[in-house]
């Protein structure tokens, strides 16, 4: 865990919608093979932040940023960065889930058959790992011809992991992938998590102090756009730096 | 209709009840009025061609003489010309409008939008007879001069471009119907694509699709039965388009493979022929051409609905614009 190697640095990040700020002066620096959980009060630029890391905000009109963020050492922003490899290489799993009206076997499928991922031979196994690993697969196992559309709404949060770790990233970024979900699956996924660290960088929004406590490595508290404290979990948990932290944490407010 | 509310507003609640039933059971009149009327005209088209049908039978569907003097009908030529020139126009208006509403939703530039949007809808309040007199003034001879000879010089050997292009044809007919049927199909379109979720695009984009992957694997397949019914829209127009087609298509009984040749549809038919029709037969005769015309849209339009309830199970995006 002490040699940290971060993948994602992100230096001074600013980002505007419109006239609006909604982060101010975003410095940390994400640690490869890690999880790394980003909390704070609802509104305060955690999905924001996440969604500039695989430059999801192209789509949104209006918007600008300033300051750097870094993959492997490398601007995700300098000009002539490949997107749409960035974003196969950092997977994402959104706050509202967003299935395909396809087939659950074809949500699961798309990345692979898009990136050319594997042979069409190997799909079949490559769909069923993935609903394994999502925690799925006994829920649908008989249904894969249903749209996933068709799933109660924490299956399809599961669904739409599935179909972000069929993609093969490198890194994934999970805004709130578990809000939906019961305890067990809540577990199953953090379990998952905690496996699949071997050999992915997890950035994970969360709501839950206990979840973040539980799997994550580091830990980033957002307020108002700030990133207020980043650092270890068990630093952040038991001697955060700064005050909001602590009320926050606590449950003093949030 | 207001002035029907000298009635003193009653306090009670008991009163706007009343007032209440009145309205509604007028609502309700209203409502059944417009079904109503479809029934009725489907009614006199029936009793009207009622002697053509009797003397004719199912046969006038498949026979070819349109003769007023010998008395003898069968409308196959316009049914097959009504056919041909609507898929010819289909052919040639779905590409063109798929391709306008996917660049005005997913690629143009903002600004760019609301004009081309604009424009493109204004195509459809233009007369159909000032296109039938553009397309004799301009379209035909441009076909003429600059399209058919190469068609020829590439394709001439198959069936669809035998004889002398003399003008009016089933393939000018079906240029300008299917330019005529672009506007409906790309506004009905562009509602259909405006109405899919950004979150869908934004699925297939962080998988690591290009934009144009993500139009063609998440956009359209999501609001596929709402772009079917946006064809099947198309299609009904142009299966009932008259007066620019009647211009165009040369109005021959007469069915040939050739998109070079004259051809007839039944709207045309209709409109050109109902002021000669002397006779009692020749009368009936257009009004069962009318009838087939008014069924067949009617199908279309039913078919349509039907797909797209199957297709979406009732859910589709866009099936409102319809
Ligand atoms: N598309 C947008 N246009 C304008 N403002 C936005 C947009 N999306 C978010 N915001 C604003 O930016 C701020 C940060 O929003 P963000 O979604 O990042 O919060 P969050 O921390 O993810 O909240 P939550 O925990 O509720 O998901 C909020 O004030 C929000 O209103
Ligand atoms: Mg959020």
């Amino acid at each position: 865990m002490n040699e940290t190697t971060a993948v994602l640095e992100s230096r001074a990040y600013i980002f505007w919608y419109g006239p609006a700020q909604a982060l101010h002066d975003i410095s940390c620096a994400i640690p490869t093979n890690a999880i790394t959980a980003l909390i704070g009060p609802s509104g305060c630029g955690k999905t924001t932040f996440l969604r500039s890391i695989n430059r999801m905000h192209d789509l949104t009109p209006g918007v600008r940023h300033s300051g750097d963020i870094q993959l492997d050492a490398e601007s995700i922003f300098a000009p002539g960065t490949d997107v749409v490899a960035l974003r196969q290489r950092v997977g994402m799993v959104f706050q509202r889930p967003n299935p395909f009206p396809k087939p659950v076997y074809d949500n699961v499928a798309y990345g692979p058959r898009l990136n050319v991922l594997a042979p069409p031979r190997e799909l079949p196994d490559r769909v069923e790992r993935a609903l394994r690993q999502a925690a799925l697969w006994d829920e649908v196992k008989d249904r894969l011809r249903e749209p996933g559309t068709a799933l109660s709404g924490g299956q399809q949060q599961r669904l739409c992991i599935a179909r972000a770790l069929a993609n093969e990233p490198e890194m994934l970024l999970l805004d709130e992938p578990c809000s939906a979900l019961d305890p067990i699956a809540t577990q199953r996924i953090e379990e998952l998590l905690v496996e699949l660290k071997q050999t992915y960088t997890i950035v994970i929004v969360t709501h839950n102090m206990q979840q973040a406590a539980r799997v994550s490595d580091y830990t980033g508290f957002f307020y108002v756009g700030h990133l207020v404290e980043f650092g270890t979990t068990q630093q952040v948990f038991t001697r955060p730096t700064d005050e909001r932290t602590e009320a926050y944490i606590t449950g003093r407010f949030g | 209709m207001s002035s029907a509310s000298p009635l003193p507003r009653s306090p009670t609640l008991l009163g706007a009840d009343r007032s209440d039933r009145i309205y509604r059971s007028l609502l309700t009149a209203i409502a059944f009025a417009l079904p109503g009327l479809i029934v009725i005209i489907l009614g006199v088209l029936f009793i009207e061609a009622l002697p053509a049908l009797k003397r004719f039978g199912p046969s006038f569907l498949w026979t070819s003489t349109w003769d007023p003097v010998a008395e003898v009908y069968g409308a196959a030529p316009m049914i097959f010309g009504t056919f041909a020139s609507s898929l010819l126009a289909l052919l040639i208006a779905v590409p063109l409008a798929l391709s306008v509403a996917i660049f005005l939703t997913e690629f143009s530039p903002r600004w760019l939008r609301q004009p081309v949007a604009f424009l493109v809808e204004l195509l459809a309040a233009i007369p159909s007879v000032v296109y039938g007199t553009w397309g004799i003034f301009v379209l035909i001879p441009f076909l003429r001069a600059h399209v058919v000879p190469p068609l020829k010089a590439v394709f001439g050997w198959t069936p669809f471009l035998q004889g002398v292009f003399y003008g009016n044809s089933l393939l000018a007919g079906g240029i300008i119907l299917a330019i005529m049927i672009v506007p409906y199909i790309a506004a009905v379109s562009r509602e259909v694509l405006l109405a899919v979720p950004t979150s869908q695009r934004e699925a297939a984009l962080a998988m690591g699709a290009t934009r144009w992957e993500a139009v063609r694997s998440a956009v359209l397949p999501y609001g596929r039965a709402g772009l079917i019914g946006a064809v099947i829209l198309g299609l009904g127009r142009a299966l009932g388009e008259t007066m620019a087609v009647t211009m165009l298509i040369g109005n021959r009984h007469d069915i040939a493979l050739s998109l070079l040749q004259p051809a007839y549809t039944m709207a045309a038919a209709i409109a050109n022929e109902f002021s000669e029709a002397t006779t009692g037969m020749y009368q009936s005769a257009l009004m069962e051409v009318g009838l087939i015309l008014f069924v067949l849209t009617v199908a279309v339009n039913a078919v349509a609905r039907i797909l797209i309830w199957r297709v979406a199970r009732g859910a589709a995006v866009g099936s409102k614009a319809l």
